[in-house]
């Protein structure tokens, strides 16, 4: 907070003007800390590969902000998201490693006990930054009493589609239910402009499957931890899936995470769910026909199912402190640094919309209103649902979503392969043995 | 045999000790230790060299393995000690239908790719033991699948068969043989008969230029016998061709049975065990459930599973195919 320059200043004071416009709440600069780090500290922090330039580079930034200010030298390595989940179970179960990592979705759970109680922290940030999403306590307020690490936000998964194939098939904007999709799917399919979204094991992509079954009422679990995935609602959204899947382009049960960008980008595939990414590679591209197809990219939000609220399923990112460390001060005033606006707004927007943010009051970031394409990432956790939802999140929650349990069922009753009833009850058999009945 | 360092160095303290026979403590106390005599005897220099090879063996072979079945039995988690759990996790595997398929998935990679390996083998190193033009560079050339990473032949495969550009779709599709692009990963069986091809163009290779050197250690004077005897192409092949052939076969065969059987890279690339877990095979299922799923209990469970198949298969090649009495001078 110290090394507040007239440019942090002016760039915090527009975002909270245009906070105040969206509805964002206000930073409540009266909030307190009191933390004296450990002399002589030193930290080491293991976090997810950068997926846009512009994180690394500011967080980074931001790192040597941090060294500066407070003379603690921090390390930091980079592992690609999903290898940082076995490193981090290691170092949690062996008491070594890095002091802090920064890794996904319910990964905190498998090692609760492992975990430094960052209560004050977190309980400091909500109060000065207009508190957290739901979605930031489901994965990281245990029991709702006890933080065991600091949220820090999520990729968003959004629609990406076409606007002139979209207005060609007669929708003037995209629609907000699901039924008004299922008829924007039919009408592209017949105007020979299909969209498709992965039906194969793929970690990021296949999470719509979530989404689908949460839309239109179904879960994994019940907030006991008792398997219901074979519900009414559930086969409900596997019908609708079969409908859905015959407007798809062909060869989706086999598409992988990079399947939808490249088909999208190549013009054979007008609507898909995806990162910011695709838009980012087509903005940065030097290719012609794809600084041509820039402006004809639009985001939206998923659609709403019958259960008439946002059910939207993205990769989240947190933040741990090992109990281990011999430095938790340090390691706490290491992440409150970054959460601080002067650094977080940096960050948010470096990511590019990459990233959404976890507390309220950043959702006044300029990055959100820069460009409009950006806005519907703003609400990525705000509108997130871990995959273990309603249930504990743990080894079983993390275990059935590794197994690709819902994306499975999704593709085996859209493709046809069985019946909607039947891929239920199979995903409920099979979710029964990570939930141990 | 007299300049057999060892024997020599035996002697030494043989000497040492007929020379302190009868004199005073002081020279007593020069005798070799048990240490030394140990040392410089025959067999205990002979443990002594092998030591190395047995620790690296013991530290990078037999312990992993070891944890590996210990961890089969117990409920461990990525990150988490587990219990001895016994046969829990075999049931538990026995019950679930992704288990089970991917056992099929394994057993039927494994033999259609093998035998594709084998008879696809077999006919190029044929030949290629021809009398060819440019018959060494021919040779190189064959290799070149094996050398190349499986990882990036498996990208290269997964741009052949993807949904969206496949270059065999392409080319079919302007030859006008097809109306629309061919769901190679797409569909179960074409998934399964796809990944086949894939690992066949890779393993060939192997196969062939084993066999080709195999070839080349047969006298041509059989041949010739052979021909004077009257004997047709297909008569020298399968009366002398194979029957020599046949130890170099089974040794080829072991090994590319072993390596399909326990493939990863390119379903993983490829597929990820999909669609529908048509492709899963052992291996991919068990780093699935072991890293990403963290139930690494599962996950070894599940690789110890394999062993008993990769057993049966080196039994058979070694009983079956390796230890004909009349191939060690025997007349049977």
């Amino acid at each position: 907070m110290k090394n507040t320059t007239r440019r942090n200043v002016l760039k915090a004071g527009s975002a909270i003007g245009a906070g105040t416009l969206i509805g964002a709440p206000a930073v409540h600069a009266q909030a307190t800390w009191n933390n004296q780090p450990e002399k002589g500290a030193k930290l080491r922090v293991l976090r997810w590969s950068r997926f846009v330039q512009g994180d690394i580079d500011q967080y980074m930034a931001n790192v040597k902000a941090f060294t500066a200010k407070t003379g603690i030298e921090v390390r930091v390595d980079n592992e690609s998201w999903e290898d940082v989940r076995p490193k981090a179970a290691v170092a949690a179960n062996v008491g070594s490693g890095p002091d802090i990592v920064l890794s996904t979705n319910d990964d905190a759970n498998l090692y609760p006990d492992k975990l430094l109680d960052v209560s004050d922290l977190c309980d400091y940030l909500g109060r000065k930054y207009g508190g957290w999403y739901p979605s930031c306590e489901a994965y990281l307020k245990l029991d709702g009493k006890r933080w065991i690490g600091v949220p820090l936000g999520s990729a968003g998964a959004m629609m990406v589609y076409r606007d002139s194939q979209v207005k060609a098939a007669g929708f003037d904007k995209f629609p907000r239910d699901t039924d008004g999709f299922l008829k924007l799917m039919k009408a592209l399919k017949d105007k020979g402009t299909p969209g498709g979204m992965a039906l194969g094991n793929a970690t990021g992509d296949s999470g719509w499957t979530h989404w689908l079954m949460w839309s239109f009422g179904g879960a994994l679990v019940d907030k006991d931890n008792r398997v219901v995935i074979n519900s009414p609602e559930t086969v409900k959204a596997l019908e609708y899936s079969k409908e859905l899947y015959e407007t798809f382009v062909p060869g989706t049960l086999s598409w992988l995470d990079p399947n939808n960008n490249k088909a999208f980008l190549d013009g054979q595939c007008s609507v898909t769910n995806n990162g910011i990414s695709v838009f980012y590679a087509a903005r940065n591209s030097t290719d012609p026909k794809l600084k041509d197809m820039v402006s004809d990219i639009q985001h939206s939000q998923f659609p709403m199912g019958p259960v008439g609220v946002p059910t939207e399923y993205h990769l989240f990112f947190n933040q741990m402190i090992f109990k281990y460390t011999k430095y938790p001060k340090a390691a706490k005033e290491f992440l409150r640094f970054m959460m601080e606006q002067e650094q977080f707004n940096a960050w948010l927007q470096a990511a590019g919309g990459y990233v959404s943010q976890p507390l309220r009051a950043f959702e006044a970031n300029p990055i959100w209103t820069a460009d409009p394409r950006n806005t519907p990432y703003r609400d990525a956790t705000k509108n997130l649902r871990p995959a273990g939802y309603a249930g504990k999140l743990g080894y079983a929650s993390a275990g059935a979503l590794a197994d690709f349990i819902v994306a499975n069922m999704v593709a085996e009753a859209a493709s046809g392969k069985v019946s909607p009833k039947e891929a239920a009850e199979r995903a409920q058999k099979r979710a029964e043995r990570y939930y141990k009945v | 045999m007299a300049a057999d360092p060892l024997q020599a160095g035996s002697r030494t303290p043989v000497a040492g000790s007929v020379s302190s026979t009868g004199v005073g403590p002081q020279e007593a106390a020069r005798r070799p230790g048990a240490l030394s005599r140990f040392v410089e005897s025959r067999n205990g220099l002979g443990l002594l060299f092998m030591l190395p090879a047995a620790v690296l063996l013991l530290l990078f072979l037999t312990y992993p393995l070891g944890l590996g079945v210990w961890l089969g039995f117990t409920d461990a988690k990525i990150g988490r000690a587990g219990q001895f759990v016994g046969l829990e996790n075999f049931e538990f595997l026995l019950g679930d239908a992704v288990t089970r398929l991917a056992l099929f998935n394994t057993l039927f990679y494994t033999i259609v790719a093998s035998v594709l390996k084998f008879l696809l083998g077999l006919w190029l190193a044929l030949l290629l033991n021809k009398h060819l033009p440019f018959k060494t560079f021919l040779r190189a050339v064959v290799l070149l699948p094996w050398i190349v990473p499986t990882a990036l032949s498996a990208i290269a495969f997964w741009w052949i068969y993807d949904a969206q550009f496949s270059i065999i779709s392409w080319v079919l599709l302007k030859l006008g043989l097809i109306d629309r692009y061919i769901d190679f990963l797409g569909d179960p069986w074409n998934a399964r008969f796809s990944t086949i091809a894939a690992n066949v163009w890779r393993g060939i290779p192997f196969v062939a230029i084993s066999l080709l050197a195999g070839l080349q250690t047969i006298s041509p004077s059989l041949y010739e016998a052979a021909a004077i005897d009257g004997a047709t192409a297909w008569q020298r092949f399968w009366n002398v061709t194979l029957p020599l052939l046949t130890p170099i076969i089974a040794v080829v065969m072991t090994f590319s049975v072993l390596f399909t059987f326990t493939d990863f890279q390119l379903i993983y690339v490829l597929t990820r065990g999909g669609p529908l877990n048509a492709t899963h095979l052992m291996a991919t299922l068990s780093f699935q459930r072991a890293i990403s799923g963290g139930a690494m209990g599962e996950g070894a469970a599940i690789a110890m599973a394999m062993v008993p198949f990769l057993l049966a298969a080196i039994l058979f090649s070694y009983f079956g195919l390796q230890r004909r009495a009349w191939q060690q001078g025997g007349d049977r």
